[in-house]
């Protein structure tokens, strides 16, 4: 493996029909869902489902990251942004209706990396509800030293507030309307923070900043891709990123960001 | 109630298989499916030597169908025996295994290495992708290329040879019976239809290289008619393919003139296609009183 990232999920993958427990709107086009299914037994802190939107004219099933599980009330929460056909339907849906779900895909952030270490955990825009759950389960296994989660917003903020109760957290934001005007990268210059290994999820051009950063200052980092999909599950190769050893699967430097991703360590890819 | 059907005197269990490249070689989705339960398992692409693909995007949804680019990534002949055809041998199903290349010469050097291989029941020469520069289409859109590389292989070759024709073409049955007379046990039909989706947003094509394959339900209908224009003019089998995702969509191939039928991107919307759609085939054989799968073959002409 290229991936020093954490092991694949070894669970089945499956296709279930999710019911949907709550939806509410938390900011200018993001929505939150909590969907009952019991793939939440399975699911750990980056990881995603792919949820088919209920139109048989769109085919492929939309890739979104889990927010927070919820083991007890047989929960799991996605927070979207509704950005085109799939995303603005799943936004129009209410309590009781059902949405198929393909899960639990992908590797997941290896947390146990941050052990006796302190640990930044980083997301911007649409990249910040993953790293949710990502603080929860570091707190969960309460074996890291410090945990700060450091998020990006345009403007409006969603979120933080839940941050704030598992972490310290910081914010920026692109007018400057709250926290350090700027982005992630702003925030850490302007409180000198330090860390040993970095979480994050984010646009690519945070993830190059990060990856740098990283390698300069000597911190692991794992950082979680995105690419369009259409399986899901690593059969049709659409969704591969470029590595920098060749990959033991693809024997080319490819990886699959569905099944050996979404989550690498930083070195491993080139972005 | 039978459902087995003969290609080339090898036997299949049902006339449902995996379409080239959306299957893997059956790994990736024996989570969802029992393979031991499909007619066959149809390998993604594979060339001499391991191919990195296109860039990304490689992937774009249209309107009842999708777009892919991948340009036939593929970990080279050396390691599918090892590991891709070594899986396979739990399963009791067919193996076809869908062969690229860019030169006559590299597409020869996989058949030979394949007639080695017990575990391969039949040869798919994909001589029809939309997504490589080179070689590849030109082979399948030229009769005179297609003829030559068809006799070329059927040299070679120990398994039965089945060619895949591609849908951009003028003359389908021209393609069709050009791959018969030189020699191929059969062929199978469409590949992909060659598309083009613009983000306007971006003012960029949403694939890194422009055009794509489109597949799924949008291309069915141009699928079935051109299967029945294939078999009504030759006489070797023929296996459908064109955004087949259940039963009804399958039977429609068949009685278009297809002895069998592979299932591509509906996998993707559905993992379980595959076996839903034998079991759909049985269900409709049953209630219309259908002994043989035999007599749906080209029943409506
Ligand atoms: C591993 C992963 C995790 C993700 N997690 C989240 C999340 O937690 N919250 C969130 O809001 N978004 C997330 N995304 C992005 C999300 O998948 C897209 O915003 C969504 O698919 C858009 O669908 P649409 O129908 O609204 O857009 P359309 O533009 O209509 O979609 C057309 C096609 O393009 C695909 N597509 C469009 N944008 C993207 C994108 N950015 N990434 C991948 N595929 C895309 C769609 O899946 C669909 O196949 C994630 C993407 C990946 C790959
Ligand atoms: C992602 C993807 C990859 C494909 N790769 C191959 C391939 O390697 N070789 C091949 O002959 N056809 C390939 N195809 C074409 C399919 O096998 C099939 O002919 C086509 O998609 C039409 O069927 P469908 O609409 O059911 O997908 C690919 C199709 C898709 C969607
Ligand atoms: S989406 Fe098919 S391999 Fe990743």
């Amino acid at each position: 493996m290229t991936g020093k990232a954490g092991e694949n999920s070894i669970m089945e993958k499956k296709k279930v029909t999710a019911i949907i427990r709550r939806q509410e709107q938390i900011a200018e086009d993001i929505y939150d869902l909590w969907l009952e299914t019991d793939l939440c037994m399975e699911a750990k802190a980056g990881q995603f489902v792919s949820v088919y939107p209920p139109d048989g004219a769109l085919l492929l099933p939309r890739p979104i990251s889990i927010c927070k599980i919820d083991k007890n009330a047989g929960l799991i929460r996605l927070v979207y942004r509704a950005v085109g056909n799939g995303t603005r339907i799943f936004s129009g849906m209410h309590s009781g209706h059902k949405l198929e779900i393909l899960g639990v895909l992908g590797n997941g952030f290896p947390i146990e990396k941050a052990d006796e270490k302190s640990v930044f955990v980083m997301g911007g825009g649409i990249g910040i509800p993953p790293m949710l759950q990502t603080v929860i389960s570091l707190q969960e296994r309460s074996k890291a030293k410090n945990i700060n989660a450091v998020l990006g917003y345009r403007n409006e903020r969603f979120l933080m507030d839940e941050f704030s109760m598992h972490c310290l957290a910081y914010a920026a934001t692109e007018d400057g309307s709250y926290g350090t005007k700027g982005n992630v990268m702003d925030v850490l210059r302007e409180h000198s923070l330090r860390a040993d290994v970095i979480f994050a999820c984010g646009p690519m051009p945070m993830l190059r900043a990060i990856k740098e950063f990283s390698a300069q200052n000597g911190i692991e980092a794992y950082i979680s891709l995105e690419e369009r999909m259409a399986c899901g599950v690593g059969a049709c190769l659409g969704c591969v990123c470029k590595t920098k050893e060749i990959d033991a699967h693809s024997k080319v430097n490819n990886s699959r960001i569905c099944t050996d991703g979404p989550v690498y360590y930083a070195p491993d890819v080139e972005i | 109630m039978n459902t087995k059907v003969k290609i080339a005197g090898v036997e299949f269990k049902n006339p449902v298989m995996t379409a080239s490249g959306t299957f893997g070689s059956g790994m990736e989705y024996s989570d969802f499916v029992d393979l031991s339960k499909l007619g066959a398992v149809v390998t993604k692409g594979v060339a001499a030597k391991p191919w990195a693909g296109n860039d990304t995007p490689r992937i774009a949804e249209t309107y009842g169908g999708m777009l892919n680019a991948i340009g036939l990534q593929n970990p080279g002949i050396d390691t599918f025996i090892e590991r891709d055809l070594a899986f396979l041998k739990d399963y009791d199903t067919k193996v076809i295994v869908n062969v690229c290349g860019k030169t006559v010469e590299e597409y020869l050097e996989v058949v030979e290495r394949l007639g080695h291989e017990k575990r391969v029941d039949l040869l798919e020469i994909n001589v029809s992708c939309p997504n490589v520069k080179e070689g590849a289409i030109a082979f399948g859109q030229d009769p005179k290329a297609l003829s030559h590389i068809t006799k070329e292989i059927k040299k070679k070759a120990v398994q039965p040879v089945i060619m895949k024709l591609s849908p951009n073409v003028t003359d389908i049955a021209l393609m069709a019976k050009t791959a018969e007379e030189a020699g191929a046990d059969a062929i199978s039909l469409i590949n992909t239809i060659t598309g083009m989706k613009i983000d306007i947003y971006r003012k960029k094509f949403a694939l890194a290289n422009k055009t794509g394959g489109l597949s799924g339900p949008a291309i069915k209908p141009v699928a079935v008619r051109m299967v029945y224009q294939a078999a009504h003019a030759v006489s070797i089998p023929v296996i459908g393919m064109g955004g087949i995702g259940n039963a009804e969509d399958a039977l429609e191939f068949i009685m278009a003139g297809a002895t069998a039928v592979a299932i591509g991107a509906m996998n993707f919307v559905n993992p379980y296609a595959t076996v839903e759609t034998i079991e759909g085939i049985e269900a409709f054989m049953k209630s219309q009183g259908v002994e043989d799968i035999g007599q749906l073959i080209g029943a409506v002409n």
